[in-house]
């Protein structure tokens, strides 16, 4: 057991520090739903970029830092920027699963083209996965694209398309090879959002922003060349997306930071007089919170140190997105019912305002129900603990009625 | 950084396991456990075998000189096994208030016997540790008087070691005039509590700490992440034993383990149980390194380990339905020892307020 970092981290933690103190008056606020980058935050992602805090892994070439990965430096930075409250950089979905996926299997012309302006927050990006009749059973996409005189013919619907309705491009699975199973009739595609015959329709969601879509294809043209790995590929490049989706490290950094903001809230806040952190109902909530925190984080600890030494942390790591999302959710709550009845009137304000308490609360709270639901629901999640952490048998196969019809 | 076990931990931690498994049987639980004494003598020696005992006594008495982290290892090791074994106060928190609150003439007469296992010395607080009961001892000179109960690890106590409200601890032995001991099987049978009363019973005084009250507390603390880790033993141990259940019954021609009300139950246990190993390990090491987290991560680490085994011991018995109810299975022993832990040295409540008090908050 040894949780003091060396000093190659002592002398990151320390240059962080002092990055903090000069810049982070400049960082935008931390929390609250997502929303098309504003100035302010795409000043904030540059000057993170030239400090190598964000896109510190990605070659020089296409516009990163150029280091060498290292989970304990991708820690320290993480923990550092929560401990300050300062705003991490972008992690939307173009950042965090179209770019790695990108350097691991997209062409140099691919890489050269896209890397750069994602990471920069110029190019924003969506997810063309989800459709109405499939959820959770993902290559089951019945969106289809046609190769015709050197163009992909798209046609279906795509829904919970989250920041579909500012992004520039989506990366799409779709079906191109029918007649081949399941798995290997799909494709990935790179495609933009502006492409005539496309149609996006926000879904307004509960938090009063429109944070998911719909999108419709009605013969929607795509060169060919827009294709990543290639036909009937799909399946293999949306495995590489999820593999680094899941490879990023449950967020405790975010746990302790909003647990923080939560004790500052309570100690501000008063009833009668009293501060909340003195009512001995709201503490009691309160400690069972840093309880579960602390645990949280201890449990984070050790999955990233078995993630340095390269261990599948298995059961431990797929408790993960539920426990998270949990634990999150009733941090959340406890912050709104400090808020009480003074954190109910709130308007949800337009995506580019600037949240107060209120509204940041209030949206996490809404925001933490859709966070258990999206990126296979919490219900899902117990299906993988239960299945593939504790080995339990699954659940027999309903015998549907096209399965029995093909025999 | 490595957040984690080293070698030598995981290899003692096994052997001890492999002691446990091969000594422990359930008949042989069952067998040991109906006295309700919590003392077996073989057991006890082939532990001392494995240099159990003087896990945490100094090198320079005789011991192995490992910290509280260690001893949490080995609690979890021994809360797996329902070992009918006072390791708590026996071995971990009696050495430590020795090495924090003794002389070292104090020290040299006894930890040397500690760490070959022929003193047990019990330890007790009258206050500090939050339990109910009546807790009032006090001290004329070298007399000790009045009443310490609810002491856990007593049944085969050689010496007892009471902590009074300033931090003084006083050490006495058994079986001297002025010493009434009585024991009482507990609901959990694999140990006992122990009442005692003194009245002007010779003790020796431990007063060589700087900070008494603090010195009390770190051995408080101390015991607080043993018992809480032993707890996570026993919370495992009726998880896997759930598990391996649910793969088994079958009803309406299915193995129970593939409903979703079965399942997902299973999968909220270890979804709760899983980051109390890493909360366990982080409090342990904080008592031997980070002096400044030492008591807020005894605290929590007390009550959210107990509040989640509570729930994962309800969820594991109602998996192995009727039969978990029964004596049958012998499921019981682990669900009382989770039972008993918790109201031993501060329930969840009791630790969750000094955790205020700790922050300024009350």
């Amino acid at each position: 057991m040894d949780l003091s970092l060396s000093e190659q981290y002592q002398a990151l933690q320390a240059e962080i520090r002092a990055f903090v103190a000069k810049h982070g008056h400049k960082s935008p606020k931390v929390g609250g739903g997502r929303k098309r980058p504003d100035q302010k935050t795409l000043d904030w992602q540059k000057t993170l970029l030239e400090h190598g805090y964000v896109g510190r892994t990605i070659p020089t070439e296409y516009g990163g830092a150029g280091k060498q990965p290292d989970v304990m430096e991708a820690a320290v930075i993480a923990a550092e920027f929560a401990r300050a409250n300062v705003y991490a950089g972008l992690t939307n979905q173009g950042v965090s699963m179209l770019v790695p996926t990108l350097l691991e299997v997209g062409t140099e012309e691919q890489k050269r083209a896209y890397v750069g302006p994602t990471i920069r927050g110029d190019l924003i990006w969506c997810q063309g996965y989800s459709e109405p009749g499939n959820g959770s059973d993902l290559a089951n996409a019945q969106t289809k694209a046609e190769l015709v005189d050197g163009n992909w013919i798209v046609n279906g619907q795509k829904i919970w398309t989250s920041s579909a309705h500012y992004a520039d491009m989506m990366f799409l699975l779709c079906r191109t090879e029918p007649e081949k199973s399941k798995h290997e009739g799909l494709s990935y595609l790179l495609l933009s959002m502006d492409s005539p015959g496309l149609d996006r329709r926000p879904l307004k969601t509960m938090t009063g922003r429109s944070e998911f879509n719909e999108v419709f294809f009605t013969d929607v043209k795509v060169p060919e060349s827009q294709i990543l790995v290639g036909r009937g590929k799909g399946w293999y490049v949306a495995n590489v997306t999820l593999k680094h989706e899941r490879s990023m490290i449950g967020d405790a950094g975010k746990m302790t930071a909003r647990l923080e903001q939560l004790i500052a809230l309570l100690g501000k806040t008063e009833i009668d007089g009293v501060p909340l952190i003195r009512q001995p109902e709201f503490r009691d909530r309160l400690l069972r919170l840093q309880g579960e925190t602390i645990a949280w984080k201890a449990h984070n600890l050790r999955l990233l140190t078995e993630a340095a030494q390269g261990i599948d942390s298995g059961v431990k790591r797929m408790i993960i997105k539920y426990g998270g999302t949990m634990l999150g959710f009733r941090l959340s709550s406890l912050a709104v019912d400090a808020l009480g009845s003074a954190g109910l009137p709130f308007e949800s304000a337009g995506e580019d305002a600037e949240d107060d308490d209120a509204t940041t609360w209030n949206i996490d709270y809404m925001y933490d129900v859709g966070l258990m639901i999206g990126g296979g629901s919490n219900n899902i999640q117990k299906n993988i603990i239960g299945e593939r952490g504790l080995d339990l048998p699954r659940e027999p196969k309903v015998q549907t009625a096209a399965a029995v019809g093909r025999g | 950084m490595e957040f984690g076990l080293s070698l030598e931990q995981r290899q003692f931690d096994d052997s001890l396991r492999d002691f446990l498994k091969d000594r422990l049987p359930m008949e042989q639980l069952r067998a040991l456990a109906e006295p309700g004494g919590g003392y077996d003598e073989s057991l006890w020696n082939g532990l001392s075998q494995l240099g159990l005992h003087g896990l945490i006594v100094p090198e320079r008495f005789g011991g192995a000189g490992l910290g509280i982290l260690d001893a949490a290892v080995s609690a979890e090791a021994l809360g797996f096994a329902a070992a009918p074994v006072p390791f708590a106060g026996t071995t971990v928190m009696a050495p430590l208030a020795f090495m924090h609150s003794a002389t070292e003439a104090q020290q040299d007469d006894y930890l040397p016997n500690v760490a070959a296992g022929e003193y047990r010395i019990a330890v007790g607080f009258a206050g500090l540790a939050g339990q109910t009961g009546a807790n009032n001892a006090t001290l004329d000179g070298a007399k000790l008087s009045g009443t310490v109960t609810g002491i856990m690890d007593a049944g085969a106590a050689t010496h007892y070691l009471i902590y009074l409200r300033d931090g003084t601890a006083a050490v006495v032995e058994a079986n001297t005039p002025g010493v009434t001991a009585t024991q009482h099987r507990a609901l959990d049978r694999t140990r006992p509590l122990v009442d005692l009363r003194f009245e002007n019973a010779p003790a020796e005084i431990l007063s060589a700490a700087n900070d008494k009250l603090q010195a009390a507390r770190t051995v408080l603390n101390a015991g607080r992440v043993v018992l809480a880790a032993d707890t996570l033993g026993a919370a495992q141990t009726m998880l896997d034993r759930a598990v391996a259940f649910a793969k088994e019954r079958v009803q309406f021609g299915r193995v129970i383990g593939s409903f979703q009300g079965v399942k997902y139950m299973l999968a909220d246990c270890v979804t709760a149980l899983e980051p109390c190993r890493g909360m366990v390990w982080y409090a342990g090491h904080a008592q031997d390194s980070l002096p400044d987290e030492a008591s807020l991560t005894a605290c929590h680490t007390k009550a959210h380990v107990q509040d989640v085994a509570r729930d994962v011991s309800r969820m594991t018995t109602e998996t192995h339905g009727g039969m978990g109810f029964t004596d049958l299975l012998g499921l019981h022993f682990w669900f009382k020892r989770i039972a008993f832990n918790r109201q031993i040295l501060g329930g969840p409540e009791r630790c969750r307020q000094e955790a205020a008090e700790l922050q300024g908050w009350a």
